[in-house]
Order: C-alpha cells, then structure tokens, then sequence
C-alpha cells in the first residue's frame, strides 16, 4: 500500500472511532447517569435473532434477565419472554454535539432495559458509559496535546532560533520539567484546590496539568529541527533580503516543524488519553456521577469488583481501537517525513 | 527509674514471684488442672460445647495496635487486642446483650441507687501468677480517675458531675458510692480492666504510666487477667499471645479456659488483603468484612463458614450544618445555612431518599434501613414505634413547598430547586474517602436527591480532615458519616446527643442548646441517666428517638449487619453483633481437630 493510502485509512477510522464517540447520545441507548436500581452489577446480554423453540425472529431480541435460583448475584436468562430491539427508537433526551436536543437512538427496547455491556454498581449502562466517558477522555486528551504542542513549538522554537543563553535556560528548565514526579505534583496542587470543583472545572484542571506536564519533550524536538532550518540556504537567503525574526519563524521554519508536529500530536494523544484515565482512576478527574474511562475503571480497585464481574474490565478495551488508530497514524506520518527508511519501518509497521 | 536502689528491695520478691510463674507456666500446659483441688478458687464456669485443648488461632488486624494500655487505648485494633489480655468487673454478654458476673461473683446495688458492693472471685491471679485482691481494684480505679493519667474512660466514671469513690470493705468486697443514681446501673464496670498493682504501682508514682505497655513490652513485664496473654511481638508484622494458665474461667467439665494455646493477630492493612488472606487459609477467623467481600467468600466457600450476624450498633446518616454561620460570613453560605437550619427541608431530604435501595445496593440486602438512631440490632433499645416512612417524593415536594422552595424550570429541561430568595438549591456532601460504601450511599442521594431538583456535589475527603472541618472549622454544607456504639445502652451515645457533646456533629459543643428540642433531648438523656429501672430509662429514651426522627437533625440511612466468617474446623464460634463480634468468646474457640490446624 503506498503512503497516501494508508495514511488517509488511519485518518478515515480514527474519524469514524471518534464519531462514534462525539455522537454518544445516538449509539448509547441510554443516559449515562440514570441508574436502574433494581439491576446492579447485571451481566452483559446477548442478542437473539433464533428463541428457545427455534424459531426465527425478524427482529433480533433478548431474554430478560433473572435471578438463578438459590443464589443472589446469579443471572440466567428468561426465556419466557422476549424482548425485541427497536432500532432508531425514540428514548432519553440527550444533546448532539451538547447543543442539539435530540431523542433519537440507534436502538432501544420497549419494557426491560438492555445492558449489551452490563450494568455498574448503581445499575447504569455500561455501554452507555464508555460511550460517553470517551468524550471527556478523548477530550482531554486531545486538548491536552494541542496545549503541549502549543507549548512545545513555542519554547522549541525559541530555543533553536534564538539560541545562546536563550537556548540554555530553555533546554535546562525543560530538563527539569522532565524530572517532575508530575503525579505527585498533581496530588498536591490537588490539595490546594477548593473542596468542591464542579464537573467543567475538574475537566480543564486535568487539561491543563496534562498539558503542562508533556511540553518538554516536543519543545526539544521542534528544538532540534530548527537548530538544522536555520541555517538551510533559503531561509539565510529571506534573512539576508531583510526579513525579521518573526516572519522567518513564522513563514520558513514553522512549516519545517510540522511534520515533526503532527507526528508527536499521534503519539501524544493517546499517551494523553492514558494519562486522563490514570488521574480519573485515581480519583483526580472529573467526578461522579459524570464518566471517563479512568473513573470507570476505578471500581476495579476494588477487590470484590475484580473477581466477581468481568464486565467492569471492559471500558479498559475501548481504548484500544484508539490507540491502533493514532499509533499506526503516526507510524505513517513518520514514514512519509522519512522516506529513506521504508524499507526499514515496514518490517514493525503495525498496519 | 534514676532511683534504682530503693526499689530493688521492692523488685526481688517480684523477680522470684514471675520466675515461678514461668516454672508454673510449663505444667499447666500438659496438665489442664492442676489446680482444681485448690479449695479457694472459685473459677467461672461456662456453658457450652466442651472443646479439646491446643492450637493456633490467627486473626488480621487492619492496624497495629497503638497500645497495650487499657487506660490509653482508643484505637479499634489497641481495643480488640486488650479485649483479649483484659478482664473487667462485670461484664456484658455480647450475645445476650445483658451483664454478667466477671472478675465479681456478684454485686448488690443500695435501694437509692447510690452503693454498690461488689464481692470478688476468690482465688484469682494475674496472668504472671501473682493473686488479685481488693487493693489491685482500688489501685485501678484510683488510676483511671487520676487526671494526670487522662484515662479515655475518664468521663465515664463521673456520675453526676463527681467522681464515684470506691472504698474497700475486706480482701474480697469494694464499695463503689456514686453521687447520683446511674442509669445504666453494672454497665459501667464493662471495659474497665483491673490492673496490676504489683507491676504498675511504681511507675505510676513516677508518672510514666501513660507511656507504659507498648506492644514492644518485654512479656515479664506485663499481666492481665484476660483469657491470653502477651508472647511476642514482631513490629510492622504480628502480635503472638499465649494462653493464661491461671485464667479464671473452666467448662462445665471443669477444665481451665481458654482452649487455644496461642492468638495471632497479623497486621493486615487492608479489607481486601485480609480477604485475601482469609480465603488463603493463612487465617483462621475474619471479622469486620463488607458485604461484598462477604459474598465473594460466599460464592466460592472453601473449607470455611460465613456468617451474617444481622444489624450491628452502626448508624450511618446524612447531616447538614446547624452551625450558626455567625455574623461574619458571607450571604451565599448563610443562606446554604438557612437550607438545613429548616426542619421541613430536612424531612424532605429524609423523605426523598431511598433508603431501600442503599441497602441493597450498598449493603446487598445485608444490612437494615434506618428511621432513628437505635438500630434492630440493639434489641432491648430500639423503639419500634417510629414510623417507617416509605420514600416519596410528593411528600418531599408538598414539605419543600411549605417551606418556601419552589420549581423553575431551565433550560435542558430539566427543573431546578429554588429558595425564596430565587437561589438554587445546590450544597456539597462530604464523605470519607477510605470508606466505599459511605460514598456509595452518598452518590445514590445524589441522584435522589436530584429528582427534587437539588444540585448535589459529593466530596469525598480523608476522614481526618473531613472530622476537622465537621468538628474544628465547621466548613461544610452537609457530610455523610456512621457511628457506632460499643455498648447496646443509650449511655456510650451521651456524647452524641447531648448538645454540649463533643460529638453532637451537626452543631458541636455547644454551651446553650440552640433550639427547643435540643434542649428536651438534653433533659432527657440526664434524666435517663440518673434513673434505675430499664422501662423507666425505655420511656425516656424512645422520647429521644422521637424527637431524633421527628427533628431529623441526622438523616438516618442504614445500619450494616456484622458479618464474619471462620474456619469450619473452629467450634464455638457464635459471632454477636457488639464488639469484638467473633471474639467475644474467645476463650470457648476451639479447633475441632488437629490435623485441620497445622502449625504454621
């Protein structure tokens, strides 16, 4: 596959993985935060298109669940009855992109609730959940990256152009910056907060910080490739015909960089992601009743949780799609801004 | 201890004393009687399944025990260690909730209720062999009411604003003379371990007692009267105590209690580490569990019996702030204030929770839903009378509007609470952090609580500054906590319901009750402590759960059973619902056979 081609697949399945996300409302059958009391902890269903006696449905369906006899937390399927999954149905309010009120869901069930992926501790869907959980997730961590790159480019650029003793305070405050225990960091800059932050306040402190936290590395990297821009022929060339700093930067070497950019922006992402879900997991993202892949799976510390319901390891998996996404993009851009090392990149290439 | 000379005159008989004892020590462990003969010793005899002799019983411990000191001791893990080294004077039975004779054979209380003689056990000796006799107990008490010592059982012993005074008749018989008559009558003597004179005469007049009988006491250097006593200590790992061959309690067959040679406490930190611990066979005995940890040993039982105890002495409720916001603060809080400061929109908080569900989602079933503060558990206490309200949300609403909120509507659609003043409805619960399901019930008010338009945040804390800002800075809109008596009587909660109590969490050591019905709780629970006669003190004290529920100044949600669970080679194991739940009996514990119990 050339280059282009594959590039332009990652792109179309990363669109399509994060449209999925962004209209949440429309794939999720329900709202995230209704709580079904009566079904904690309910296993995943599954979808019946042929019933017990063998017959075949038009439309697919599933058994409600009850309790197995004799036990407390065992569900078997009842397959005196069946439910029938109505698609494009007309559930809970939600808003598209949160402006547009919309009711209109991918599927839905007349009667008992379905729980393709479960139900928490409070009987709220799962799937509805993760679905929009990875819009915070997502979020951060895309935003997140802009401000690090911002960031980066800004100090990189700095640094490599004006150089000197510019250059040296630059690099070494950049330098300490990689040496924070930044989660320890966070933990006391979390202290320092008023008790009560509201679900947007939390939201943009975790942007923040990890965007804060990330610059050092790209700003060394834009450093080096405009170090090299420099002193390229064309851009002493509009020095010498009386350009100004801010133009040279801004119209020669800035352009140079964006490669480096937009591959460091495909890894950073998902690294980005990964650190949003570590701080929600550990208490330090947006708060409850709210979700993000990291509270999520914060249940999971729970021992009880671990060994009795499987179904709560599931928002672990859908981070994964995203993450084949952007690295095999950034696998691509690289080798476009490389392309004397195809040969050697294919061979670990993960597309 | 500068001044050695003088006190080795004192020292040597002792030295002699405990060297014998250690010579003793070693028969009575291949001989169960030996002693029996001993015309003057009068043992306590339990009833019960006879056991056979041996084994190591290993327990875990969330903490290290601060302390071995009875006088010092206020943490969970110190007391449950002390409860097996300890004897007290009278003691109650965890299982039937009543008093009976302990280190006492018996007691007779003055028709004023002001006297109480009580004639000691003959023959009884510390666990390093030398004889109790009334001067130990006069010693104790005179230690635990000597301010300088600040004795966390101090206050206990001050009936009627002056301390009781105990006086001594003969070797076997104490008067105690109390100022006023006490309530709670021989109830008062649980808890407090008689001492060793002979050990801790000397450092007392030096002042060094509070400091004595850390868990890294030397063994000769200490001794109780309790069914074990100290061994060994490893710090950071387990505390080893061994059987006290001169306990004073035998079977019906006569022979000497306890059956278990040795006790392990582990310290295990965690809830799910003992979990796992438990399910690993490393011990043989698991107390304070989850419930859902209970079900997961449930599930997969494996050589082990789980057992559900039922409702324990735990409350867990709901509080807003009735401090008074004083003059300085600003508008938005004062106005937070006057939300809770109204009894309507505390009913209708109470009356919109659904305290079903926390039971079953927090508890999974096991547990009960609360109207009062007593819960089913305490048998003798609760007063059945308080209605059961059932959760509704009209009544919430119909109260809110009574009270001056009202709806309006925004623009999502979905409608926001609002006071007179036109202000929404929104204020923080504060929980604890280390405790899940506190934060679980305080997310399923949350949304609850959402249904009637409340904009509910909820803020889990670390429990020493959450106890901070609830009893010190009194910084916070409502907080979510559990208590739980350690005694199935109305007087360890003095401090809770009393107004001027250090615990009376929603508005703290007052020195004025601050409403009418605060006041009337007072009185109450003074006049219930001064009067003899259970339904006398039953009348006074069902009023107080009244008004409790009445007034809503806690918002009682639920109370968890006590569940445990225990090898099925253990016999005896009757788990109660007071502290130290499966421990109670643990000089009746025994290991059904020994091939089960190998020695570890």
């Amino acid at each position: 596959m050339t280059q282009p081609r594959k590039l332009t697949k990652w792109l179309v399945v990363l669109v399509l993985l994060h449209g999925i996300v962004v209209a949440a409302g429309f794939f999720a059958p329900y709202d995230p935060i209704e709580q079904d009391r009566e079904h904690p902890y309910f296993p995943p269903m599954h979808i019946h298109t042929i019933d017990a006696h063998g017959h075949l449905h038009v439309r697919p369906f599933f058994y409600p669940l009850r309790l197995r006899e004799g036990s407390f937390d065992q569900y078997e399927e009842d397959t005196t009855t069946t439910v029938p999954l109505i698609f494009f149905d007309r559930g809970a309010r939600y808003h598209l992109l949160s402006f547009i009120p919309f009711r209109l869901h991918l599927f839905g069930t007349a009667g008992a609730r379905i729980y393709l992926l479960g139900s928490d501790a409070y009987g709220r869907d799962q799937l509805s959940r993760i679905l929009y959980g990875g819009q915070v997730s997502l979020l951060a961590g895309l935003l997140g990256a802009g401000v690090t790159l911002f960031l980066g480019a800004l100090v990189g650029m700095a640094a490599g152009y004006y150089g000197g003793w510019r250059d040296e305070l630059l690099m070494r405050f950049a330098e300490l910056f990689l040496a924070l225990p930044w989660l320890y960091l966070l933990f006391a800059l979390r202290a320092f907060l008023p008790l009560a932050v509201s679900p947007l306040e939390a939201f943009l402190l975790v942007v923040v910080v990890i965007g804060m936290v990330g610059w050092a590395r790209p700003a060394r990297l834009v450093r080096g490739v405009v170090l090299s821009v420099k002193e390229r022929d064309f851009v002493r060339a509009a020095r010498g015909f009386g350009a100004s700093n801010i133009y040279l930067l801004r119209r020669h070497i800035l352009p140079e960089t964006a490669s480096v950019l937009f591959t460091q922006a495909a890894i950073l992402v998902p690294q980005f992601v990964l650190a949003e879900m570590t701080l929600s997991f550990l208490g330090l993202g947006v708060p409850e009743p709210m979700s993000s892949w990291g509270n999520l799976l914060a249940t999971l510390q729970q021992y009880n949780v671990l060994v009795s319901y499987w179904w709560m390891y599931l928002p672990a998996l859908a981070i994964v799609p995203f993450f084949l996404g952007y690295l095999s993009l950034a696998s691509a851009l690289q080798e476009r801004t490389s392309p004397y090392k195809i040969e050697e990149k294919t061979s670990w290439n993960l597309s | 201890m500068k001044k050695d000379r003088p006190s080795l005159r004192r020292r040597f008989p002792l030295s002699l004393l405990l060297a014998c004892a250690f010579a003793m020590a070693l028969p009575v462990r291949g001989f169960p009687h030996p002693q029996q003969t001993k015309p003057t010793e009068e043992p306590l005899v339990l009833p019960g399944e006879i056991g056979r002799s041996g084994g190591r019983l290993v327990i875990s411990l969330r903490a290290e025990p601060k302390t071995l000191n009875p006088l010092t001791a206020a943490d969970a893990p110190s007391r449950e260690v002390i409860g097996a080294m300890q004897a007290d004077l009278v003691h109650i039975n965890r299982a039937t909730q009543l008093t009976e004779p302990a280190l006492a054979k018996s007691w007779k209380i003055s028709p004023d209720g002001l006297q109480y003689t009580l004639t000691l056990r003959q023959g009884l000796r510390f666990s390093d062999g030398h004889p109790l006799d009334a001067d130990d107990v006069l010693f104790t008490f005179h230690v635990y009411l000597d301010e300088n010592v600040h004795a966390t059982q101090r206050d206990q012993l001050i009936v009627g604003g002056k301390p009781i005074t105990v006086r001594k008749l003969d070797a076997q018989t104490l008067i105690f003379q109390f100022a006023k008559p006490y309530g709670a009558e021989e109830r008062l003597f649980d808890g407090f371990a008689i001492l060793p004179r002979h050990l801790l005469e000397k450092p007392y007049q030096e002042g060094k007692l509070g400091q004595l009988w850390t868990p890294s006491t030397l063994p000769n250097q200490w001794a109780g009267l309790g069914p074990f006593r100290l061994k060994e200590y490893v710090a950071g790992q387990k505390l080893v105590l061994e059987r006290n061959p001169y306990y004073w309690k035998t079977d019906t067959k006569g022979k000497r209690l306890p059956y278990l040679d040795e006790l392990v406490f582990l310290f295990v930190p965690s809830a799910d580490a003992q979990v796992l611990r438990f399910q690993s066979g490393e011990t043989d005995l698991i107390t304070r569990l989850g419930a859902e940890n209970f079900s997961v040993l449930s599930r997969q039982q494996r050589g082990y019996t789980m057992a559900d105890a039922g409702p324990g002495l735990e409350y867990n409720f709901l509080f807003f702030n009735l401090n008074d916001p004083g003059e300085k603060s600003s508008s938005d809080l004062v106005r937070k204030r006057k939300w809770g400061r109204d009894v309507k929109f505390r009913q209708a908080v109470s009356a919109a929770i659904d305290r079903d569900a926390i039971v079953r989602l927090v508890y999974q079933g096991r547990g009960a839903a609360l109207w009062g503060p007593v819960t089913p558990g305490n048998r003798r206490w609760v007063n059945a009378a308080i209605p059961h309200t059932p959760r509704s949300l009209d009544r919430a609403r119909a109260l809110l509007k009574e009270a001056g909120f009202s709806w309006s509507a925004s623009a999502n659609g979905e409608s926001t609470l609002v006071d007179s003043d036109g202000t929404p409805v929104e204020f923080t619960i504060l929980t604890s952090s280390s405790n899940a399901d506190r934060t679980k019930m305080a997310t399923l008010i949350q949304d609850d609580l959402k249904q009637l338009g409340m904009h509910v945040q909820v803020v889990p804390l670390e429990f020493r500054s959450l106890i901070d800002r609830v009893t010190q800075t009194k910084e916070y809109d409502a907080c979510l906590l559990g208590l739980a008596s350690f005694d199935a009587d109305p007087t360890p909660d003095l401090n809770v319901w009393l107004s001027s109590g250090g615990t009376h969490l929603w508005n703290p050591s007052q020195s004025h009750p601050a409403t009418p019905w605060e006041a009337e709780i007072d009185r109450l629970m003074e006049q219930q402590l001064a009067t003899s006669g259970f339904d006398q003190r039953k009348k006074l004290y069902d009023r107080v759960q009244e008004i409790l529920a009445e007034n809503q100044p806690m918002i009682f949600l639920a109370s968890p059973d006590i569940l445990v669970g225990a090898k099925n080679s253990i016999a005896n194991f009757r788990p109660a619902v007071l502290e130290p739940y499966a421990l109670w009996n643990v000089e009746q514990l025994y290991f059904r056979n020994a091939a089960e119990n190998p020695n570890r």
